[in-house]
């Protein structure tokens, strides 16, 4: 299967790869799939308090080359944003930005689980109202 | 990056030999002859050559000529092996014996004959990837009329123990057919040495051409008779009707001379060249795994799972220039990893990270070389990006953890 020339150069070139101290009050982390799957993706927000902002992210994912494409654009994509802003990401987003072929969607779906469970993470670790719903999918 | 192209995927297929494709050209233009007309000298000339090429495939398998039925390729001779046979004894029974890591051009005309009343029973195999002969042995019931196993598995390059198989089958008086497409030509087979009765086979694993392929069907002790699958007008001894594919049986004869010949160099080598891929990667790399026994297996085959790493994104690191294949869902439609591992009881999650290496012919040892340091780098950077290499290595045990199934 040809990929697309985006989902190629996240390949080649992943932005955000690493781990964060997921002890910090201030990090949240999402852990979605199985290995059993195919696909384990771990995204990490560090998110600073006072603006509800998204100051970094990081992923590792085990994975084809959509689903690291996936994360890497989705670490792109949320930093700067605020939690409200980052919520809205929908995996279609990605599916277009990546042009991922339909037997590849599932790889975006993963992403944006992995978004919404870092949220839920942060939320939960710092008592805030949870409002990234669990996984529609 | 170093362009060159480095092709491992000679299980997929082999390049055509140029030997073979030389003595197939006469046959395009200057011997346009149909095989079957038998009044010009047009088509003499190309009944004699197909006649030779009968031959130079007979000799390569220890048969008779006229036990070589000429088809399209592996896939239609499973086809009418299993059906035909199906069709001339289901009065005499309707239950077939086979395995589950057979290829799907036998796992799925068995599952057409379910549907048309046949029985069959698919067998288990062990982590080795063979197949329990007492187990064999016991599946055998009085309305088994055929026994068909590979003789060598196309991923994992195990060879089944043929022989024994045959005592088994020539015991209880079942057919024996055999799917030897990733054997013949590169490993001695001998179908009448060890009791195989049918036997199917391609071209274009062996050196030859694509589009063709043959089925050995015994023609004595046991005399086995198969009901033509493609009616028309009588070809191959009325089993297989269709217009003969001259060009390239000439192909396919010309590959089972050169096979013949250099069957045992080429093996020698590339045994050698395989074991040192296997054995630099397996040092290089933690946590690396061979696919199915060492002890039994095609010399030019290798499959490895390398732990938390997924198959196709390893291939990715690497495909522009060098071709192998993964037992990965990725690589498949179906987002299933390979049914042959699964039943070797890997795991689904080794099974995605598998890579099948196959050697060929052609492979040069700086192809091997260049193979080993471009996979040792790949999988060092997938691990790099893998969480569960990460948690592996932080000591957490993975089966601990709880993963959100999707």
């Amino acid at each position: 299967m040809a990929y697309s020339d985006k989902v190629l150069d996240h390949f080649k070139n992943p932005k955000n790869v690493g781990t964060l101290d997921k002890s910090k009050n201030t990090v949240g982390t999402g852990l979605v799939g199985a290995p059993e799957c195919g696909d384990v993706m771990r995204l990490q927000i560090e998110v600073d308090p006072s603006s509800n902002t998204i100051v970094d992210a990081k992923f590792k994912t085990f994975g084809c080359g959509s689903a690291i494409a996936s994360s890497s654009l989705a670490t792109e994509w949320l930093k700067g944003k605020s939690i409200n802003e980052a919520l809205t990401i929908d995996n279609m987003d990605i599916v277009e930005e990546l042009a991922l072929p339909p037997v590849k969607i599932h790889c975006s779906v993963l992403a944006e689980d992995a978004i919404k469970a870092a949220i839920r993470d942060y939320q939960v670790k710092n008592g805030i109202e949870v409002t990234a719903e669990a996984s529609s999918h | 990056m170093n362009k060159r192209l480095i092709y491992l995927d000679n299980n997929a297929t082999t390049p055509t030999d140029p030997r073979a494709v030389e003595a197939m050209l006469p046959f395009f233009y200057e011997n346009p002859g149909n095989a079957a007309s038998r009044n010009h000298p047009f088509g003499w000339v190309a009944e004699e050559a197909v006649d030779y090429a009968r031959e130079q495939i007979a000799s390569l398998l220890e048969v008779d000529s006229k036990e070589i039925i000429f088809t399209s390729g592996a896939t239609e001779s499973d086809n009418l092996a299993l059906k035909g046979v199906f069709d001339m004894y289901r009065r005499k029974g309707n239950h077939i014996i086979t395995a589950k890591t057979e290829h799907k051009a036998v796992l799925d005309t068995c599952h057409k004959l379910e549907t048309m009343g046949a029985e069959v029973t698919y067998l288990d195999v062990s982590r080795e990837g063979l197949v329990d002969l007492a187990e064999l042995e016991a599946a055998i019931k009085p309305n088994t009329i055929m026994v068909s196993l590979m003789w060598a598995n196309n991923e994992t390059g195990v060879i089944q123990d043929m022989k024994a198989i045959g005592q088994i089958c020539e015991k209880h008086g079942v057919l024996f057919m055999s799917d030897a497409t990733q054997a013949v030509g590169k490993i001695p087979v001998h179908p009448r040495e060890v009791g195989v009765h049918i036997m199917a086979f391609t071209a274009h694993k062996m050196y030859g051409p694509k589009g063709v392929g043959a089925l050995y069907v015994s023609r004595k002790q046991p005399r086995v008779k198969l009901t033509a699958q493609m009616d028309g007008g009588g070809h191959e001894r009325g089993m297989r009707s269709g217009t003969l594919n001259v060009p390239g049986i000439v192909g396919f004869g010309k590959a089972a001379e050169i096979a013949k010949k250099e069957m045992q160099q080429d093996a020698e080598r590339l045994s050698r060249l395989r074991d040192k891929l296997e054995l630099a990667l397996m040092a290089s790399l933690e946590e690396v795994y061979l696919n199915g026994t060492r002890d039994s297996r095609m010399p030019h085959v290798t499959n490895l799972s390398f732990k938390h790493v997924e198959g196709e994104g390893l291939m990715m690191t690497f495909n522009q220039n060098i071709a192998v294949s993964s037992g990965s869902a990725c690589t498949s439609a179906s987002l299933e990893p390979s049914y042959v591992l699964v039943a070797l009881g890997l795991g689904d999650d080794l099974a995605h990270s598998s890579i099948r290496f196959s050697l060929g012919r052609f492979t040069t040892e700086d192809d091997v070389d260049y193979a080993i340091q471009a996979l040792t780098q790949g999988v060092n950077h997938m691990r790099d990006l893998s969480p569960i290499w990460e948690m592996y290595k932080d000591g957490i045990d993975l089966s601990t953890v709880t993963w959100s199934e999707h």
